[in-house]
């Protein structure tokens, strides 16, 4: 496929792991960010490639693993109410709640649609008139246009029946709290090139600046992964702490103007609970005073007990890069895909199933 | 392979006096006797269904396979063809992998009232037409009818009896340490063509599931090289992956698996690609995997390749004392990954 | 986040305003319509980025080939550039 094969071209991944090995005199950590680099990592078998020297530490980059449990709650109950049809990406279908995930409400005659996009739901709730239809709308920037623009849509196409659960959650601040961390040991980020996609790369100048951490907009390909790495640690063996942007066949760095005014229009900036972190200020999106009668929260007027996070789950640990999944006492035991105590071992972008599923196999030939 | 029997759709359905079925049909009394006679079975004329006894009988020279299974698909029609094919193809396709020639296949319903002849009979005219393609005979059946709500259109339930060839020693304990793993074609090509049809998901492509009956080509295999085929299985539910994780872990073997050489159709990739789906769990079911002795492999696929006019069957692995128990795949860069069993359905994911 | 993909887009409808403007996008054979309102100079012909069923970028050409030209590049500027060590 044009634009992708390429990118996976062997002799080029090779030349660039030659390079990489090359110019690496020191122990360097680097994170990358995005759950999906996470797994074309560790699916295509790139981090036994890298030198002993580099560690690669995954990043809360899946909004899967950190939508907090009391977000899938309210998802959960939402399905349950026998008028309401409630949509979602895939991903979002196994990850568990207080007491059920969407899949089982599904099993017990929820109805529950998987869609591809959101554009879809208001279709839906064009065609089911008598039914409320609610679009479980999560996801990191990138996600945000699409699910904006699900509410301007039935909102110019007058339909009443349609709200969306938002649970966005935003780069930046995340990458901050990581950085701000005492225990913080990252020395370079490749930050997640979808989300600069849209929102450009103006935001990590000043985080660069004052952590003196190098960022490096990178892509998702073998290739785009190898360069964005290459071009990190070029700049920590130089000293350098600068933006650089590899995955400029996509991104500019004032982002997409359009994208951005669709996300301001229907949304504001909140504060947002990230499962296994906590809550970080001004970290999400909530659907605005404007187009308030589509936010699913108040359309339903949601109410539930805040939820507890599983305490054996080291999530929070895992996604700021502090302990890698094998270091969890209970992974692959007591935490599988089958039985998850947490978020990062269901999505297949969290670290911890990344892992399972794929890697190391040093340890499975050992 | 021979020339596939396209029944003429435009074969006239016989008139019935009732557009849809009833619970009635099922119930065992008049209105079953009217189902059966309607003309709606008389497609499958032979001489053992003739006798309308409970059940067939007929005698069987040397050892015989036996399989079953049921037929739940939805939709029940879907490019490349239908719930009956399938029906039919899958128990073949199993009696196959066994080594056996599938000869007699009971045929069981369980439709949902509602149903419409209509569909019923189109349904009935794909049965015909794969087991004439499979040359095989229906020679029992039967028919029930669940309420509204309690089905899904039609389930078909198929068993087979098929003749094991002599020369068949399929066995998974036979498989060595050098032996190769070839598929017969591209892969997720019927998991994908459901998926295009699936509300919420759906996309326009022109690929058609790949349902068709393995029995003719898998036994002119068996007749060549025998004993070298070590072991046969069709990858559906689950793909090729989870068959590999079956035999991986019965035998305590490694199985190693070069991802560049996978055979998969380009738009196959590209709906696979869109909705991040790993091609390798997708259901298959005209395809089937061989692990075979790496002496025959090249003119295994050959055969395969002769046979199959067109066809992308390839060498895709091989069989290894490292890492056993475990399937390790080397991707299309060059690093490895471990293969693990699927925990559930795979579902379109957006991270 | 951001499983997204390159498409060619094949062909465009307007329909009512430039929110639900739509093209046929095809990955690899297989078509899905997008919605283009984010990408509004997107023309037929061009690859566009797609994420859930939205449009999100357009592929620029010349950046996309630098990426198979940089170690090359790279190796030439140090030949030029005086050694740091």
């Amino acid at each position: 496929m044009k634009y992708l094969s390429e990118y996976r071209d062997p002799e080029l991944a090779e030349e660039f792991i030659k390079e990489i090995h090359r110019i690496t005199t020191k122990p360097w950590t680097l994170m990358e960010i995005c759950g999906g680099q996470t797994h074309s990592l560790v699916k295509n078998g790139i981090l036994e490639m890298l030198p002993d020297k580099i560690t690669m530490v995954h990043g809360p980059g899946c909004p899967v693993c950190v939508t907090s449990v009391s977000v899938i709650d309210e998802a959960v109950y939402l399905a349950q109410q026998p008028n309401v049809i409630l949509c979602s990406f895939g991903d979002m279908l196994r990850v568990p709640g207080s007491h059920k995930n969407l899949l089982e409400v599904k099993a017990e005659g929820g109805d529950v649609r998987i869609l591809y996009s959101p554009l879809e739901a208001v279709v839906i709730a064009k065609e089911n008139p008598t039914k409320e239809v609610v679009f479980f709308a999560v996801g990191f920037e990138t996600t945000a246009p699409a699910n904006a623009l699900s509410v301007v849509h039935a909102d110019k196409m007058g339909i009443s029946n349609y709200s969306i659960l938002a649970s966005h959650v935003l780069v930046p601040p995340a990458m901050e709290a990581i950085l701000s961390d005492e225990e913080n040991k990252i020395d370079a980020f490749l930050a997640a090139g979808h989300v600069c996609t849209i929102m450009g790369m103006e935001e990590y100048y000043p985080v660069a600046e004052k952590y003196k951490t190098p960022i490096v907009v990178t892509g998702f390909e073998p290739v785009d992964l190898l360069q964005g790495i290459l071009m990190s640690v070029q700049q920590l063996e130089k000293g350098e702490y600068k933006v650089e942007n590899q995955y400029a066949r996509y991104v500019q760095r004032e982002g997409n103007k359009m994208a951005i005014e669709t996300i301001n229009e229907v949304f504001d900036v909140s504060d947002r609970i990230w499962r296994g972190i906590g809550s970080i200020p001004q970290s999400g999106y909530e659907v605005n005073e404007r187009y308030k009668k589509f936010n699913a929260r108040l359309k339903f007027k949601l109410d539930l007990p805040v939820a507890e996070e599983n305490k054996e789950c080291i999530s929070g640990d895992i996604m700021k890069g502090l302990k890698k999944p094998k270091q969890c006492p209970n992974f692959g035991t007591k935490c599988k895909p089958e039985h998850p105590l947490g978020a990062p071992m269901v999505s297949s972008e969290g670290s911890c199933a990344a892992y399972y599923h794929y890697s190391n196999v040093d340890s499975v030939l050992a | 392979m021979s020339e596939k029997i396209k029944m003429n759709l435009q074969c006239p359905m016989p008139k019935f006096d009732f557009d849809v079925i009833t619970l009635g049909h099922g119930s065992g009394g008049l209105l079953t006797h009217r189902l059966l006679q309607s003309g709606v079975f008389d497609v499958f004329k032979n001489d053992l269904l003739d006798q309308q006894h409970d059940g067939a009988s007929f005698e069987l020279n040397g050892r015989v396979a036996f399989s079953t299974d049921s037929y739940v698909i939805s939709p029940i029609f879907f490019p490349g063809g239908n719930i009956g094919d399938l029906a039919i193809n899958g128990t073949v396709n199993d009696l196959a992998m066994c080594g056996a020639e599938a000869k007699y296949l009971s045929l069981g319903f369980i439709i949902e009232e509602g149903f419409t002849m209509e569909d019923f009979w189109k349904v009935l005219v794909s049965i015909k037409e794969a087991a004439d393609n499979a040359n095989i005979k229906i020679v029992t059946g039967d028919t029930k009818v669940v309420e509204k709500g309690k089905g899904d259109k039609i389930f078909i339930n198929t068993s087979g009896i098929g003749i094991i060839h002599p020369k068949a020693n399929i066995n998974h304990k036979n498989i060595e340490v050098g032996d190769v793993i070839i598929v017969s074609g591209n892969i997720a090509s019927h998991g994908i063509a459901i998926m295009s049809l699936r509300r919420g998901l759906e996309f326009e492509t022109s690929i058609e599931s790949d349902t068709t009956n393995l029995n003719h080509i898998v036994l002119s295999l068996v007749e060549k090289f025998g004993n070298d085929i070590k072991f046969l299985r069709d990858p559906t539910r689950g793909g090729v992956a989870s068959v590999l994780n079956e035999i991986a872990e019965l035998t305590r073997l490694g199985f190693y698996l070069d991802q560049k050489l996978i055979p998969i159709d380009d738009q196959v990739d590209g709906a696979c690609e869109m909705l991040g789906l790993d091609p390798l769990y997708v259901a298959n079911e005209g395809l089937f995997m061989a692990v075979v002795n790496k002496e025959i492999a090249a003119d295994f696929l050959t055969q395969l390749q002769k046979e199959n006019k067109g066809s992308s069957a390839a060498i895709i692995g091989e069989v290894t004392s490292e890492h056993p128990g475990k399937v390790i795949m080397k991707s299309r860069i060059g690093g490895k990954r471990v293969v693990n069993y699927l925990t559930g359905e795979q579902l379109p994911r957006i991270c | 986040m951001c499983l997204a993909i390159p498409g060619k887009l094949l062909s465009i409808t307007n329909q009512l305003d430039e929110t639900f403007r739509f093209g046929n996008v095809s990955f690899g054979g297989i078509t899905k319509e997008v919605n283009l309102c984010m990408v509004p100079e997107a023309k037929v012909d061009d690859y566009v980025l797609v994420h859930v069923g939205v449009a999100i970028s357009i592929v620029d050409e010349e950046e996309a080939k630098k990426v198979f030209s940089y170690l090359k590049d790279m190796g030439e500027v140090e030949e030029l550039e005086p050694s740091n060590s």
